[in-house]
């Protein structure tokens, strides 16, 4: 993975210093607390519920056993023992104290991690596919194109203010594991006459108001990346929406110019700096994929692996083929039931940390799905992984499954939250532990949102769950067939919300009607598309009060 | 008062922004004597008249007036301020960016409204070369510490052309 150099590790040490000097002239009354929000924020530092939060980058989703460790250390030292893997490659802390966080960001850089632009409306870490570059299906690895994009988004000095946040992801497969239909820009690598380039697509996200990114450029040559996306900033920086927060992304105003002006505008600023000082050099490009060689792997064959029944369930949930012949990805679930999704405690860290170190090179990734990868594991070790993950509660066979759920933080933690959604999670998570029938009902993606940022990416889940706040009361609004991947799609509302106490009996009723219709063979989404969405909703609904009746079952409450 | 901090000091401002009263109009607004920095509707209004009696002409813009506009008048201004209503609005840092890597303005380029030590950093890697810091900031600190938060940077500016990949021996 890449290794700082002298100038990354010089900015990463100045920053904590520039921190630390925030910290005290905000503490001293020199920086009012309006003039010390943002300078935090793009510290990834937020006033929280409890407690401020911590959100830490972890940059394309890679990590190292001594980072890990580190995070291991403030979870220990400066927080309650644990931490929480969001959906964007960060992992965050819930309990810090404000005036303990530059000495955690001194921490941090000694293993060359950060805090840097994790919120703020600035240009955030930029994310891809958790299976870079041992994924079977990989055109190009995207981790030399996302790093130096980290490494030109980071204090760059005209897009630190912007209207809004923004998001780049990038992805280099043939299917889509980075969600970039859904990002302020998603770009996927593709090979188009022997030239390496790729796709531009602009405006999608999810949030208040989801839409789905549209193509501005069908291909780019990889040297243009960063003139590019600096002309697509450019454009949003200078005509994006300041008068209100929920109309300021760049998809409001992909939609109000058309796409076809906002890539007329795009391409005309573009036109300037095309080929300038910026255009990527091969020397860089090389250089910086240097970083991302192959490990040394050994001459291994595809093996028979043991036949045990929660061994074999293991196996067929949480490993993803790899390119080498013996070898594997594997997931460790952090999706134990009865657990918040995402949350991994201090031990568990050390323990991947030492699995990784003893089994895959040292290195880790962190899914958008809050789970972790140890991307090049031997078939021949695949047991013994599973022995100490299975010891340790992060071998939960259930990735991709229906209790393998996205979840955001929500009310128990965050500020912005309308409801909570660990414990939808959790109840969901008790009435399907049954692994027979979670096997039986096969593949299936539930995502939880407390509210409509939607951190759980609710509106791609197969079954998306959207906390809302009604009357001071929490309620949960129910769609299907949402999905991610190249046939991304929103999900659908079913009709009105829920209390948290039906959830439970909601997603058994829409389970039992894809149980009872299916075709052998059909996962949950094909029998969806295939009946379409009335059997579901009329089932969710049925025996429901509703209208009259329910307004005198309240009456009678 | 803001303080203003050019050419690595506080210094003495000797230009005076015009400020149009309720019901004044650009067209009638009475011109002042002395250095005097103008809106940019004042501009387009009486541009002749400026030009005729100014030796030393300032322009003001406000970040939705497009640099474009101003773009073949540039060699008339001594100093362009654009201003910053609020600190977190970054649409000056692109006008910057294009008034002098596009348009090549060469006279001074000031930030004025909501200036803070935070931002000045930015301000200069994108073209600022004065800075009128808010009032009741602490200007020595600023001149100090505000402007090396940072000894180095990856991307291309106006204070940097080259990208730090390109500078790599």
């Amino acid at each position: 993975m890449y290794k700082y150099d002298a100038i990354d590790r010089q900015l990463v040490t100045e920053r904590v210093e520039q921190f630390r000097d925030q910290v005290s002239r905000w503490q001293s009354g020199e920086l009012t607390g309006d003039e010390f929000r943002p300078l935090r924020l793009q510290n990834g530092l937020y006033v929280q519920r409890h407690a401020p939060m911590l959100r830490v980058a972890v940059p394309y989703a890679m990590m190292n056993t001594a980072q890990l460790r580190k995070l291991a250390f403030v979870a220990r030292t400066y927080d309650k023992g644990y931490g929480h893997f969001t959906t964007r490659h960060n992992m965050q802390f819930n309990w810090p104290k404000i005036e303990d966080c530059p000495d955690i960001l001194a921490h941090l850089a000694e293993v060359e991690m950060h805090a840097i632009q994790t919120s703020g409306n600035c240009i955030r870490n930029v994310t891809t596919d958790q299976f870079a570059g041992v994924a079977a299906d990989e055109i190009i690895d995207p981790r030399p194109l996302a790093e130096i994009l980290r490494q030109w988004s980071t204090f760059h000095p005209e897009f630190a203010f912007l209207p809004r946040k923004f998001k780049i992801a990038i992805s280099g497969t043939k299917e889509d594991r980075a969600v970039t239909w859904f990002h302020d820009i998603g770009l996927q690598l593709q090979v188009l006459n022997g030239e390496i380039g790729f796709r531009v697509i602009v405006g999608g996200g999810l949030g208040r108001t989801p839409i789905r990114g549209q193509i501005v450029r069908e291909f780019l040559p990889w040297q243009h990346i960063l003139t590019y996306c600096e002309a697509i900033l450019r454009v949003y920086n200078r005509q994006g929406r300041r008068d209100n927060a929920y109309k300021a992304r760049i998809k409001i105003l992909v939609q109000a110019l058309g796409v076809e002006e906002f890539a007329k505008q795009v391409e005309a600023e573009w036109a300037h700096l095309k080929d300038g000082p910026a255009t990527l050099t091969q020397a860089e490009y090389d250089r910086i994929t240097a970083h991302f060689s192959a490990p040394a792997y050994e001459r291994a064959d595809d093996i028979e692996l043991p036949s045990e029944k929660a061994f074999a369930r293991w196996v067929h949930r949480s490993t993803h083929p790899h390119k080498v012949a013996g070898y594997t990805a594997v997931t460790l679930s952090l999706k134990q039931h009865g657990i918040a999704p995402g949350d991994i405690t201090a031990d568990q860290m050390d323990l991947v940390a030492d699995l990784a170190d003893r089994y895959s090179f040292g290195e880790l990734r962190i899914s958008h799905e809050q789970n972790i990868i140890l991307a090049d594991v031997k078939q021949s070790e695949l047991y013994a992984v599973w022995q100490a993950a299975k010891a340790g509660g992060l071998a939960t066979p259930n990735v991709g499954l229906l209790t393998g759920i996205i979840c955001c933080p929500g009310g128990d933690f965050c500020d912005l939250a309308n409801a909570k959604s660990i414990p939808i999670a959790n109840a969901i998570q008790a009435r399907f532990d049954n692994l027979d029938y979670l096997f039986d009902i096969g593949e299936i993606d539930l995502n939880i949102s407390g509210c409509m940022n939607a951190c759980g990416h609710h509106h791609v889940g197969h079954i998306g769950v959207l906390g809302v706040d009604k009357n001071d009361s929490e309620f949960y609004q129910v769609t299907l067939g949402g999905r991610q991947g190249n046939e991304a799609k929103l999900g659908k509302v079913i009709g009105p919300s829920f209390s948290a106490d039906e959830m439970p009996d909601v997603v058994e009723k829409i389970i039992k009607v894809y149980l009872e219709n299916r075709h052998p063979d059909e996962r949950f989404l094909d029998t969806f598309d295939r009946i379409g969405i009335d059997p579901f909703k009329n089932r969710a609904y049925e025996g429901r009060a509703h209208g009259k009746a329910k307004a005198a079952q309240k009456e009678a409450a | 008062m803001a303080q203003l901090i050019k050419n690595n000091a506080v210094a003495v401002d000797t230009w005076k922004t015009l400020e149009l009263a309720e019901g004044e109009t650009p067209e009638a607004v009475a011109l002042p004597e002395g250095d005097i920095i103008f809106p940019f509707a004042v501009w387009q209004a009486r541009k002749a008249e400026i030009i005729s009696r100014y030796k030393r002409i300032g322009l003001l813009l406000q970040p939705d007036e497009p640099v474009e506009e101003i773009a073949v008048d540039l060699d008339y201004f001594i100093v362009v301020a654009l201003n910053f209503p609020k600190f977190v609005d970054g649409r000056a840092y692109s006008s910057a960016s294009l008034l002098r890597q596009r348009y090549h303005y060469q006279g001074e380029l000031r930030a004025v409204g909501d200036v803070l030590h935070d931002q000045l950093f930015f301000m200069q890697r994108v073209g600022f070369d004065s800075y009128a810091l808010k009032d009741g900031k602490n200007a020595v600190y600023a001149l100090e510490a505000g402007f090396s938060s940072f000894s180095d940077s990856y991307q291309t500016s106006t204070s940097q052309a080259q990208p730090h990949f390109r500078r790599r021996a």
